[in-house]
């Protein structure tokens, strides 16, 4: 089975989010990066499982710039037997789609992974994107997933309940929380990893279909008001006439 | 401009989301002197097909003839409508079926989209859009540069807004070829409890509830607000609670009128998924557990002292409103 794992860069979960240049540009200054959590903890680990279970080649793609290849040696430590950047910055959820469905049109996969979605952009939109562009199926939001000869069954979260779907391999599934358990690289893999190949491509594509034109932080909260513990009905007093929230 | 509004069938209803949706795509359509349409599919009670029709657009086109958990066929569904009604912007909830149809559409379109938007989009000059990024923490304006464009709204981000006007619900079953996934069953998870996305009012709680024995008094407190129940990553990952109440940076976005966090320490990645809460209250032992620098109000005291005094004190509230 080949099995092809969309990993996204991302801040660490702690990092302070500021601006600069005018508030046009996120500020990278003194920011860890990690992998994106969902593209690591999930489809990375879950595509290991699979390739584990019925052999195979585990390869992982990024779109970005060479400030990528730290993430994706991680990735690759972590167990990932190959690497493909693709050297263009992400400018928009499209651009990034639209590459990687480039590539995996001469690069057939059986399996496509991608994360829910990137926590710093939140979109949940590249999975889908890459599986409209090559026309194969989708499903977004796998809590688990299985593989059966050519058949992918998963298991996804909806509104009051779970669905069982099956789809047809080649697909594109984006895998969410449940689908694997997080694996720390050990010393062994993080030293294979720097010989494992991390091939470096050509953009195809340079078209973006939106253009991010600045950012804003919320207002500051004011201070908390503090409510004595011997007096809770005054705190709903003040929910009520104050902050009109019940 | 037009605008097509895709109302989600969730289990034979049409939910908060999608009325907010169409409350949303009624307005642009009015301000920029176009039409609204709505297209919604499968199966639907009558309230859920009244309810849309409430909202301000006079047209809802429904498609029975759907499988309507599949991916291709909801997409082409929303192409046909979009040749049908000449629409230049499609808004979807950003809810579990609109989130995962919107990228489809918009790359078979080629139609620039906007994912999470929580504002209305700037009309004048550029088409930009306001929207949730960096979990929460930041708000990014977005330009389309596309003449078809594509909004995703973050459930809560804006009030529905009822009028007093008629619909026509038109028949619409356009060609949607087979399907591209097998629904093979859908768990009820008994459902009835309220949707945490867009629940008003939710209660939350955290490590500080000690066991999972515990949670009565957090969902009577929740059944007496009417509110919906929540809880912080480690609680839903040592199994106390279901993985789908996880609030926050790994789980899910919220942003609820009302936020009680209770035994929840504030880190964070929690704090990302619920800082959109318009007020916040934390209930917590320790006065310099960081969600106190996020809350409108705070008490400093044992949940399990103070939990029960505001079971008692919601009751009483009830009970002078009534
Ligand atoms: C990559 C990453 C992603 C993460 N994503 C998420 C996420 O999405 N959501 C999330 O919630 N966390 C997330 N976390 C975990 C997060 O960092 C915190 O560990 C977690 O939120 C803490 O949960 P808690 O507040 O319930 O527990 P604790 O931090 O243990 O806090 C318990 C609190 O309860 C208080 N307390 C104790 N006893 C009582 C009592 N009797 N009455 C009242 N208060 C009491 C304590 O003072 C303390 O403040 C993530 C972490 C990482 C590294
Ligand atoms: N620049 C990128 N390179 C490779 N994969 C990406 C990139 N950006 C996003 N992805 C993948 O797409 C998923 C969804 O991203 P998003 O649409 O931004 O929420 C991520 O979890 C990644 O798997």
């Amino acid at each position: 089975m080949n099995i092809l794992v969309c990993v996204s860069k991302a801040p660490d979960t702690t990092s302070k989010i500021t601006f600069k240049d005018n508030d046009t540009k996120f500020n990278e200054n003194g920011v860890q990066f990690i992998v994106n959590p969902y593209d690591e903890w999930y489809a990375l680990v879950r595509a290991l499982e699979l390739k584990e279970a019925n052999g195979g080649k585990v390869t992982i793609i990024s779109v970005g710039s060479a400030d990528y290849e730290p993430i994706m040696r991680k990735a690759l430590a972590i167990g990932a037997d190959e690497a493909v950047r693709i050297d263009s910055p992400a400018s928009d959820a499209y651009q990034v789609a639209a590459e990687i469905a480039n590539y995996v049109s001469s690069n057939p996969f059986d399996l496509v992974l991608t994360g829910k979605e990137t926590i710093n952009y939140n979109g949940s939109q590249v999975g889908g994107m890459i599986a409209a562009i090559v026309d194969v199926p989708y499903t977004s939001n796998a809590a688990k997933l299985d593989v059966n000869g050519s058949t992918a069954t998963v298991e996804r979260d909806k509104q009051g309940g779970v669905e069982i779907l099956e789809l047809a391999l080649p697909a594109v599934i984006s895998a969410a929380k449940g689908m694997a358990e997080q694996r720390i690289p050990n010393m062994r893999g993080i030293m294979a990893a720097r010989s494992k190949p991390l091939n470096v491509i050509p953009a195809t594509v340079t078209d973006s279909l939106t253009e991010t034109i600045s950012f804003s932080l919320p207002p500051a909260k004011g201070d908390v008001k503090l409510v004595d513990s011997e007096n809770i009905k005054e705190l709903i007093n003040l929910l009520h006439n104050e902050a009109k929230a019940i | 401009m037009n605008v097509l509004v895709f109302a989600e069938n969730d289990n034979g209803k049409v939910a908060k989301a999608s009325f907010e949706a169409a409350t949303y795509g009624a307005k642009i359509a009015a301000s920029s002197g176009g039409e609204a349409s709505i297209i919604t599919y499968g199966y639907l009670d009558a309230a859920s097909l009244n309810g849309l029709a409430s909202y301000g657009i006079p047209k809802i086109l429904h498609c029975t003839d759907v499988s309507d958990l599949d991916p291709s066929q909801l997409t082409k569904l929303t192409i046909a409508a979009v040749e049908e009604t000449n629409a230049e912007l499609i808004v979807f909830p950003h809810d579990y079926t609109g989130k995962s149809i919107a990228p489809l559409v918009s790359a078979k379109m080629k139609a620039g989209m906007v994912a999470g938007a929580i504002d209305y989009p700037e009309l004048s000059g550029d088409f930009t859009v306001k929207t949730n990024v960096f979990s929460g923490k930041a708000f990014a304006q977005v330009k389309i540069k596309t003449d078809k464009k594509i909004i995703t709204l973050i459930p809560n981000a804006i009030s529905k807004v009822k009028v007093d006007a008629a619909a026509e619900t038109i028949a619409f079953s356009p060609d949607l070829g087979a399907p591209s996934v097998t629904v093979k069953e859908f768990k009820s998870e008994g459902g009835e409890g309220i949707n945490l996305t867009e629940a008003e009012l939710v209660v939350s709680a955290g490590r500080g509830l000690k066991g999972p024995e515990n949670w009565g008094m957090i969902e009577e407190l929740a059944n007496e607000l009417g509110a919906a129940t929540a809880c912080s990553r480690p609680v839903s990952d040592i199994g106390w609670r279901p993985h789908h109440e996880h609030v926050g940076q790994t789980g899910i976005a919220i942003r609820p009128n009302l936020y009680i966090a209770i035994g929840i320490s504030g880190a964070i990645q929690h704090l990302a998924g619920v800082n959109g809460s318009k007020v916040i209250v934390v209930i917590n032992t320790d006065k310099e557990a960081p969600f106190f620098k996020a809350a409108d109000y705070g008490v400093v005291g044992d949940a399990f002292e103070v939990v029960p005094k505001m079971i008692e004190a919601v009751k009483a509230f009830k009970a002078g409103q009534a």
